[in-house]
C-alpha cells in the first residue's frame, strides 16, 4: 500500500513546503513579536512577491533579477504600509489592527486581480535548476531541491540579521519588552518600519521563489496565510526558532497526509495545532505572557 | 442607546420590517437582495454579540454558518424530512453544539491567537465539507432542491415561496432574532460580556468565570450562524458549498465593521451597503470585478477614520448636534465643588459584608505561613508568616521593591506562591483561582486602576455587584438586569459610599483621577468582601483627596477586615491598628503604629539610619 519511494518523495515535498512556511512564518512572527501587530495581509505580501517577480521576469528574462525585484518591491510595499497606515494602529486595540490589515490584504488581492486577471500566470524555473535530479534512490524535480537550499540560505540570512546585528538585538529585546526598549532612547518607530519591511520581504521572497513550483493566482496567499497561522500557533508567537520548527512540522503533516487523502491534510494540521494548544498553550517554543 | 424606553427598539424594528417591502423597491432593492441582507443581518446578530459586545474577533464563523446550513439542507433534501422550520432549528442546534466544541479549543487563547485559531478551524471545515463529507454535502455541487416553508394551519396552508412572500418568513425570523439578541444584551450576562471586552483581568478579579461567559457568547454566535445558514439554503433553494469559505467569514467581519460593531444592527446595515454597492458598482457603473476593491478601500477607510462604523458615526453625529448643550452644562460644574457639597451630606451607612459561611469560625480571618515567591533567581517574597484577625485593620509598609504588591497578589491568588500556604477563614485557598477567592469574600483594589473604561460608573459597579449576587457563572440570558434582586440597592449604596452618586452615568474615561481611584475601591467594595485588600489606595491623590479617601476607608472598615498598603504613613497610621513592615521580601517587624514609628530598624530601612521620627 505505502510505497517507500513515494513516501520519501512526499517527505521531500514536506521539507520544501515546510521550509517555505518557515520563512513566511518567520516574517509574520518577527513583525508580531516586535510591533505587536498581526499582519493579516501577510498572505497578500507572499502573493505580490510572486507577481512582482513575474513582471520583472517578463522584462528581464532573468530569474535572479526577478527574485531581487520581487523581494525589494514587497519590502518597499511593507515600509510604505507601515508608514502610512499601520503606524496609526499601534495604540489601537488588536481587533482594529486585525481589521485594517485584513482589509488591506483584500485590497492588494483585488488590485492584482484587476491588473493580471484571475487567470494563472507561469514563471519558469531558472535554466540551471530545470529538469529532474537522480538522487540515487529516486528522481526528484531539481528546482524543488533548489528551493529547499535557497530558503535555507534566506533563513540563515534572517538568523544573522536577528542574532548577529545591532538591529536584531533591538528586535529581540523588543520582543521581550518593547516598553523598555522604547525608554532606552532607541527610535523604535524607525526600527518598527525596518522590521515590517524585512518581515514583508520574507513573505515576498518566498512568493517569488515558490512561483515556479505552482502557478500564480491572486488568491494564492490565502491558503498560505492560514497555514502560516497554524505554524505560528504550533511554534509559538514571536519565536523565530518556533516558526522554523512549526513550519517543518506543518509542511510534513500536509505532505504526508496528502499522500493518503488530501482532504484530510487540514484536519491533521488542525489536530496537531489542537494538541499543541492543549499540551503547551504558548506553542512549542513560545514564551508565556505574549498575547 | 440600548436602554431607552422599553420596547422602543423592538417597535422600530417591527415597523421597519413591515415598511421595507413598500419602500425598498423604489430604492432599487430587489426582494431577493433584501432577503439576503436579512440573512446576513441575522448571521451578524450573533456575531456582533461575540465581536462587538464581548470583543472576540472570530474569522471562522463560516464554519457554523455552513454547518447549520448543510444540516438543515441535508434533512430537507435527502431524508424526506419536510418540516422546514424544524430543519432550521435542528441545523441551529447542530451549529451551536459544534460551536461549543470548537469554543473549548479556540477560547484557550485570546486576542490574535483566538483570531488565528478560528481562521484555521474554518478552513478545516471547508476541506471536510468538500472531501470526506462530500457524500452528504454534495461536495462542490452543494445540495440543490431545498424547499421553502409552508405552515398548515388546519383551515388553510400558508406557503412562503419566493420574493416578498419569502420575505415575510425571513423578516419574522430576523425580528425574533433581534428580540432574543436584545434580551441577551440587556441581561446580566450581556453586562458581563461588555465587561470582558473592556477589562478581562478585572472581570475575573471581581469574581466572574469569564471563560464560561466567553464560551456562552461563542455558542450564541454559532447558533445564530447556524440558523442563518439554513435560511440561506431556503432562500436560494440550494445550499451552496461556498457558505463554508473563508470569504464568508471575512465578508461578515467586514459588514459588521462597516455597519458598526456593538450595535446589533451594524451587520444588517453593513450587508445592505455591501450588497447595494455590489449591485450598483457592477451593474450601474460597469466596474465588473473591481467592485470588491472599492468595498475593500471603503472598509479600510472606515476602520481608520470611523471606528464605530456607519451606525457609530450617525450616533456621534446625533450626539454632536443634540448633546452639545448638555455637555456644556456638565462641564461648568467643577468636581471639587461637587465633592464639597457631598461632604456635607450625612455619611451613608456602612455596607454589609457578605454573610460568613461558617459563623462559628472565630480564628484569624487570614493566615499565611511560609509564603515564598521566586521569579527565577529573584526572591520577591521569602518565608512570610502573616496573620490577621477578624475585624482588624492592618497596614503594610515597606520601601519600594519590598515585595508588598507581590504579597498581595499571592493572597488574592492572582499569582501562585512558590511555596507556603494561605488560609482564609479556616479554609486553605492556596492554588485556588482569583475568581473563586473573590467569591469566598476576599478581594483587592489595584495599585494601578483596573476599571472597565468603556462603561459608566454605574455599569462598573453593576459588574462587580453581579458577581456577588449571581455567583461566578449563571446563564440568566433572558433576565432583565433590573430584575436581579438587591442589585440596584447595592450599586446605589456603593455609589454613595465612594461618593460618586452624581457621576453615576459618566463614562469612566471622563472621570478625574481621584474619582477613578474611588471607583477602583468601589469595584472591590461592590463584591461585598469580608476581607478587603487595598494596594496603595492613596497613591497619586491630592492632600484634599487623601482626607476624603481616609474618611471613606474608615467608613467601609466597619464590619469588615482590611489590609492596606500605602506609603502615606501619617494617613495609614491614623487608620490602622497594627502595621507589618516588609523589607526585601521578608517581614521586618510587626507592631502598633506607635511601636513602628519609633523603631530604629524601620527608620534604618526607610531613611538609611538617619535618626529621628519618620516624617511622611
Amino acid at each position: 500500500m505505502i510505497s517507500w519511494p513515494s513516501l520519501v518523495s512526499q517527505l521531500f515535498n514536506g521539507l520544501a513546503l515546510g521550509a517555505l512556511l518557515a520563512l513566511i512564518s518567520s516574517g509574520l512572527t518577527i513583525i508580531y513579536g516586535t510591533l505587536g501587530v498581526l499582519n493579516l495581509a501577510h498572505g497578500a505580501m507572499f502573493m505580490i512577491g510572486g507577481y512582482a517577480g513575474f513582471v520583472a521576469y517578463q522584462y528581464t528574462e532573468s530569474f535572479i533579477l526577478a527574485v531581487i525585484a520581487g523581494s525589494l518591491f514587497v519590502m518597499l510595499l511593507g515600509i510604505v504600509m507601515e508608514r502610512v497606515i499601520i503606524r496609526h494602529f499601534y495604540h489601537r486595540p488588536h481587533e482594529d489592527q486585525l481589521l485594517v490589515t485584513f482589509g488591506l490584504g483584500i485590497c492588494f488581492v483585488e488590485i492584482v486581480r484587476l491588473i493580471f486577471s484571475s487567470q494563472s500566470q507561469l514563471v519558469p524555473p531558472p535554466a540551471m535548476f530545470q529538469g529532474i535530479t537522480n538522487l540515487g534512490f529516486m528522481f526528484y524535480p531539481t528546482y524543488r531541491l533548489a528551493v529547499v537550499g535557497i530558503i535555507a540560505v534566506a533563513l540563515g540570512a534572517l538568523f544573522i540579521i536577528l542574532y548577529r546585528t545591532w538591529l536584531g538585538m533591538i528586535v529581540r529585546a523588543g520582543i521581550e519588552d518593547s516598553v523598555m526598549v522604547d525608554s532606552l532612547g532607541i527610535n523604535v518607530y524607525r526600527v518598527f518600519m525596518v522590521v515590517f519591511g524585512i518581515g514583508a520581504m520574507a513573505a515576498g521572497f518566498a512568493g517569488i521563489v515558490n512561483a515556479p513550483v505552482v502557478s500564480l493566482t491572486p488568491g494564492i496567499g490565502d491558503d498560505i496565510l492560514v497555514q502560516t497561522f497554524v505554524v505560528v500557533v504550533i511554534g509559538g508567537v514571536g519565536s523565530f526558532p518556533g516558526a522554523i520548527l512549526g513550519g517543518l512540522i506543518a509542511g510534513e503533516i500536509i505532505s504526508v497526509t496528502s499522500m493518503f487523502n488530501p482532504g484530510y491534510a487540514y484536519v491533521m494540521l488542525f489536530a496537531a495545532m489542537t494538541l499543541v494548544l492543549v499540551v503547551r498553550p504558548h506553542g512549542l517554543l513560545g514564551v508565556q505572557g505574549r498575547e | 442607546m440600548l436602554k431607552q424606553r422599553p420596547f422602543l427598539i423592538e417597535t422600530l424594528t417591527a415597523i421597519g420590517l413591515i415598511v421595507a417591502p413598500f419602500v425598498l423597491p423604489h430604492l432599487g432593492f430587489a426582494p431577493n437582495t433584501v432577503n439576503r441582507i436579512l440573512v446576513w443581518g441575522l448571521f451578524g446578530l450573533g456575531f456582533d454579540i461575540l465581536f462587538g459586545f464581548t470583543g472576540l474577533l472570530s474569522f471562522g464563523q463560516s464554519a457554523f454558518y455552513g454547518t447549520g446550513g448543510f444540516v438543515a439542507a441535508y434533512l430537507l433534501t435527502r431524508t424526506g424530512f419536510s418540516n422546514v422550520l424544524g430543519a432550521l432549528v435542528i441545523g441551529m442546534v447542530a451549529a451551536a453544539a459544534t460551536g461549543y466544541l470548537i469554543g473549548l479549543i479556540a477560547l484557550r487563547r485570546t486576542g490574535i491567537y483566538f483570531a488565528m485559531i478560528t481562521v484555521a478551524i474554518a478552513e478545516v471545515f471547508f476541506f471536510v465539507e468538500f472531501n470526506p463529507l462530500s457524500d452528504f454535502t454534495g461536495g462542490e455541487n452543494g445540495l440543490p432542491g431545498v424547499p421553502t416553508p409552508s405552515f398548515n394551519l388546519g383551515f388553510t396552508t400558508i406557503h412562503f415561496t419566493n420574493g416578498w412572500s419569502l420575505y415575510q418568513f425571513i423578516a419574522l425570523c430576523y425580528f425574533i432574532g433581534v428580540i432574543i439578541a436584545l434580551r441577551i444584551v440587556r441581561s446580566p450576562v450581556g453586562a458581563i460580556l461588555s465587561a470582558i471586552r473592556d477589562n478581562p483581568l478585572r472581570a475575573t478579579a471581581v469574581g466572574h468565570n469569564i471563560h464560561g461567559y466567553k464560551l456562552t457568547a461563542f455558542v450564541i454566535a454559532a447558533a445564530y450562524a447556524g440558523f442563518a445558514g439554513g435560511l440561506l439554503g431556503v432562500l436560494q433553494a440550494f445550499m451552496p458549498p461556498d457558505a463554508f469559505t473563508f470569504d464568508t467569514s471575512g465578508q461578515l467581519v467586514m459588514q459588521t465593521a462597516i455597519g458598526g460593531r456593538g450595535t446589533l444592527f451594524g451587520p444588517l446595515v453593513g450587508a445592505a451597503v455591501w450588497l447595494f454597492l455590489q449591485d450598483f458598482l457592477q451593474a450601474a457603473l460597469g466596474l465588473g470585478a473591481a467592485w470588491k476593491l472599492v468595498l475593500g478601500v471603503v472598509f479600510v477607510l472606515l476602520v481608520c477614520f470611523l471606528r464605530g462604523g456607519i451606525i457609530g458615526g450617525l450616533v456621534d453625529l446625533y450626539r454632536l448636534v443634540s448633546g452639545k448643550r448638555e455637555r456644556r452644562d456638565a462641564e461648568t460644574e467643577e468636581p471639587e465643588v461637587a465633592d464639597a457639597k457631598a461632604t456635607q451630606q450625612p455619611t451613608p451607612a456602612p455596607m454589609q459584608a457578605k454573610e460568613v459561611e461558617h459563623p462559628a469560625y472565630t480564628g484569624p480571618i487570614l493566615k499565611a505561613t511560609g509564603l515564598t515567591k521566586r521569579y527565577g533567581g529573584l526572591v520577591a517574597n521569602s518565608d512570610i508568616d502573616f496573620s490577621v484577625d477578624q475585624g482588624e485593620l492592618r497596614g503594610i509598609i515597606g520601601p519600594n521593591g519590598a515585595g508588598k504588591s507581590t504579597f498581595f497578589k499571592m493572597l488574592t491568588c492572582e499569582i501562585a506562591p512558590t511555596s507556603g500556604q494561605i488560609v482564609f477563614e479556616g479554609r486553605d485557598i492556596t492554588g485556588l483561582k482569583v475568581t473563586e477567592v473573590c467569591q469566598l469574600g476576599l478581594t483587592k483594589s489595584y495599585q494601578v486602576n483596573q476599571l472597565f473604561t468603556g462603561l459608566t460608573v454605574q455599569q462598573n459597579l453593576t459588574i462587580a455587584a453581579l458577581a456577588e449576587l449571581r455567583g461566578k457563572f449563571r446563564l440568566d440570558l433572558f433576565r432583565k438586569l433590573s430584575d436581579v434582586k438587591d442589585l440596584t440597592e447595592q450599586v446605589e449604596h456603593t455609589l454613595a459610599l465612594v461618593n460618586l452618586t452624581r457621576r453615576a452615568d459618566t463614562p469612566v474615561a471622563e472621570l478625574a483621577y481621584g474619582e477613578k481611584r474611588r471607583l477602583e475601591i468601589g469595584l472591590a467594595l461592590a463584591t461585598s468582601p469580608r476581607l478587603l485588600l487595598l494596594d496603595e489606595p492613596l497613591a497619586g491623590m491630592s492632600p484634599r483627596e487623601r482626607i476624603e479617601t481616609v474618611k471613606l476607608l474608615k467608613s467601609i472598615a466597619r464590619g469588615r477586615t482590611m489590609i492596606i498598603i500605602d506609603h502615606d504613613m501619617d494617613s495609614l497610621f491614623e487608620l490602622v491598628q497594627r502595621v507589618t513592615v516588609l523589607q526585601e521580601g521578608k517581614v521586618l517587624l510587626d507592631g502598633t503604629p506607635e511601636e513602628i514609628r519609633t523603631n530604629a530598624a524601620v527608620q534604618e530601612a526607610y531613611l538609611g539610619g538617619v535618626h529621628g521620627e519618620i516624617a511622611a
